[in-house]
């Protein structure tokens, strides 16, 4: 009941947060969310965009949730996305002969695997050398960004070579689609499913226990005896490993090929996604369709206005110390009962 | 090109990391990690072409950056220094909501037709130097002198050594760590504006492109001195020249030279390792016990 009024709280300051910022750009606040309303709810389209998108927001962001669970402040979800796309990419390219049921959880492995292979290595520079995993994953997105420009204008560029995108996937191997009209697609299942092995790993198994501890307090871990680098290093592969599958997940199920902007910073916000969501797994569902929605509204929105998606990450921005400041008022409530300040 | 202006060029591509760095190492020694550097430093940016553009002065443009940067970085210190809560979760928020801030005014200014290109600059001195390049090494030394010469930089320093032998001395580590923040957005907000003003004299979205980042991690690589995270500055002005030199000239892709400031950063942190140096409560919010 108090995590639901929580989250209640919540979803309330995000509202007036996005009517406060609606008003500063001097919109007629009722119509745009009405717009944005129609655009994330409106019809069986709309919520199918709503879904497509709260997809990688959901793997991604249980990735975010694995990490940080860990200690390990993982930001690097953005390149990790990409790497799972590149990864997927080459398997069309050079596994094209494995017949299209087969190729497409292969596609889904390998991204999985690149994204890993990423989240890994700054785990283990975090372990082995010290450098800071906030700041390593984060160049690590720009390296991953000019290794995608680079792959588009070499290796991987279309068979024709005249623009910079990678060769379709044959249709047979994309993602399977429920209806004609609609994007949606089976990774929103897989998101689903993830979502309760999370779950389950950290809440029920020894190694997702362990993994909190020492994220809470690693020598407290080492005092006991638990591997504190190995976690940390594998805690890092896992969350890669779920930003790249999202960044597979896209490819094989929405866009098909890769371009420049295949990534929209899905895997810079899917962090907010994971912090709103409290860290963990069925909040992160529950963000992730909040900021799926979010998404495509204000894609409804750009329509009417000149005000689109880009508004998404202030919003989230806010909401985020929102969020702080609520913590800490409930946590000053627990202590000093009675008192405010 | 003579190697006086290759020396300028260099420097002026040095100047926004540098200062950005500068800034974070007074606020790193103080014992708080400025996360959010990237999204301030951006909101500063736009916030100089916009009020430059506007008032045809590029110093009210530096002014306003300076200011909002100060703004920005005293909210995010709120949330870090007063109420202790984590520095990277609320330094993510600065990002974001830099981002998103500035996409969407870029994107509602181009609707409404708003220029934010060619902005006059700063008149030269002796019509070659910026005069903001000359604050470079100025305010270096300033940073090393506050450091590392007065009795606020001694008790700054011991904020971010071991707060509570401050507290015991009658400073306070929240002032003394806010005061730092405040610096380091004025740091920020000119980063920002010599990136607009100095040297593109245009705003496009996420301009910055993690040179916020690429300072923090220069702050390890300096070793938190001013002088040394100066010096390593320069190595990334110099890889952002080479960039532009060899453009278009080379066989290797130009996406090898755009990636190498990330890159030797990275290499940097791997090949320097954490160290000793570092401030022993860097990160570590200070509670004041009651």
């Amino acid at each position: 009941m108090k995590e639901f009024f929580r989250y209640g709280v919540i979803f309330i300051s995000l509202l007036v947060v996005m009517m406060l910022t609606l008003a500063a750009f001097r919109l007629d606040v009722g119509l745009s969310l009405r717009y944005m309303w129609q655009g994330a709810t409106g019809d069986s389209i709309s919520i199918g965009r709503t879904l497509v998108k709260a997809t990688p927001l959901c793997l991604a962001g249980l990735g975010i949730v694995l990490a940080w669970r860990a200690g390990m402040y993982n930001v690097g979800g953005e390149g990790q996305y990409i790497f799972g796309g590149i990864g997927g990419a080459l398997c069309t390219k050079y596994l094209s002969i494995l017949s299209p049921g087969i190729l497409s959880p292969v596609i889904l492995i390998c991204g999985a695997g690149f994204g890993a292979v990423l989240g890994g290595l700054a785990g283990w520079l975090h372990v082995q050398r010290g450098v800071q995993v906030v700041i390593s994953t984060i160049l690590m997105n720009f390296l991953a960004l000019l290794t995608l420009e680079w792959l588009l204008r070499g290796p991987l560029q279309e068979r024709k070579r005249q623009i910079f995108v990678s060769e379709a996937i044959p249709d047979a191997a994309m993602l399977m689609r429920f209806d004609r009209q609609s994007d949606l697609h089976a990774g929103g299942l897989l998101a689903l499913l993830f979502v309760v092995v999370i779950w389950i790993y950290l809440r029920f198994t020894e190694a997702g226990f362990r993994l909190r501890v020492v994220g809470e307090s690693p020598s407290a871990a080492r005092a006991n005896k638990i591997p504190v680098g190995i976690i940390q290093i594998r805690a890092m592969a896992m969350s890669g490993g779920l930003c790249g599958l999202a960044g597979a997940v896209d490819y094989a199920g929405l866009t098909g090929r890769l371009a420049d902007g295949f990534s929209q910073n899905w895997g810079f916000i899917a962090i907010p996604v994971a912090l709103l969501g409290g860290l963990n797994p069925w909040g992160t569902l529950v963000s992730a369709l909040y900021f799926g929605g979010l998404f495509a509204g204000s894609d409804n929105l750009k329509r009417f206005t000149p005000i689109g998606n880009s508004l998404v990450p202030a919003v989230q921005g806010i909401a985020v110390l929102a969020f702080i400041g609520l913590n800490h008022w409930y946590s000053k409530q627990l202590h000093h009962p009675g008192e405010t300040d | 090109m003579d190697f006086v202006s290759i020396g300028l060029r260099i420097v002026q591509f040095t100047a926004p990391t540098a200062f950005a760095a500068i800034g974070e190492t007074i606020g790193q020694r103080t014992g708080v990690l400025n996360i959010g550097l990237e999204g301030i430093i951006l909101v500063s940016a736009y916030t100089a072409v916009v009020m430059s553009s506007q008032s045809g002065s590029a110093w009210i443009g530096v002014a306003a950056a300076l200011s909002i940067g100060i703004v920005l970085s005293l909210i995010q210190a709120y949330f870090t220094v007063i109420l202790a809560s984590d520095q990277v979760v609320a330094g993510t928020a600065v990002n974001l909501f830099g981002l998103g801030l500035t996409n969407t005014l870029f994107d509602v200014g181009v609707e409404s037709g708003q220029v934010l290109s060619r902005v006059e600059g700063f008149p030269k001195l002796f019509g070659l130097v910026d005069p903001v390049l000359v604050l470079l090494p100025v305010l270096g030394y300033g940073a090393y002198w506050l450091l590392f010469r007065t009795q606020v930089g001694l008790a700054m320093r011991a904020a971010g050594e071991y707060p509570p032998a401050v507290e015991s001395a009658g400073f306070s580590v929240m002032r003394l760590r806010m005061i730092g923040q405040a610096i380091c957005g004025s740091f920020a907000g000119l980063a920002g504006a010599y990136l607009t003003l100095g040297i593109s004299h245009s705003f496009v979205q996420n301009m910055t492109s993690g040179r916020g980042f690429i300072a923090i991690a220069l702050v390890t690589f300096g070793r938190w001195k001013p002088g040394w995270v100066l010096g390593a500055s320069m190595l990334i002005g110099f890889l952002e020249w080479l960039q532009f030199a060899v453009q278009g000239k080379s066989l290797i892709p130009t996406q090898f030279f755009l990636a190498l400031p990330y890159l030797v950063a990275l290499v940097v942190l791997v090949v320097v390792g954490k160290g000793t140096q570092q401030p022993q409560n860097l990160g570590i919010p200070f509670r004041r016990s009651e």
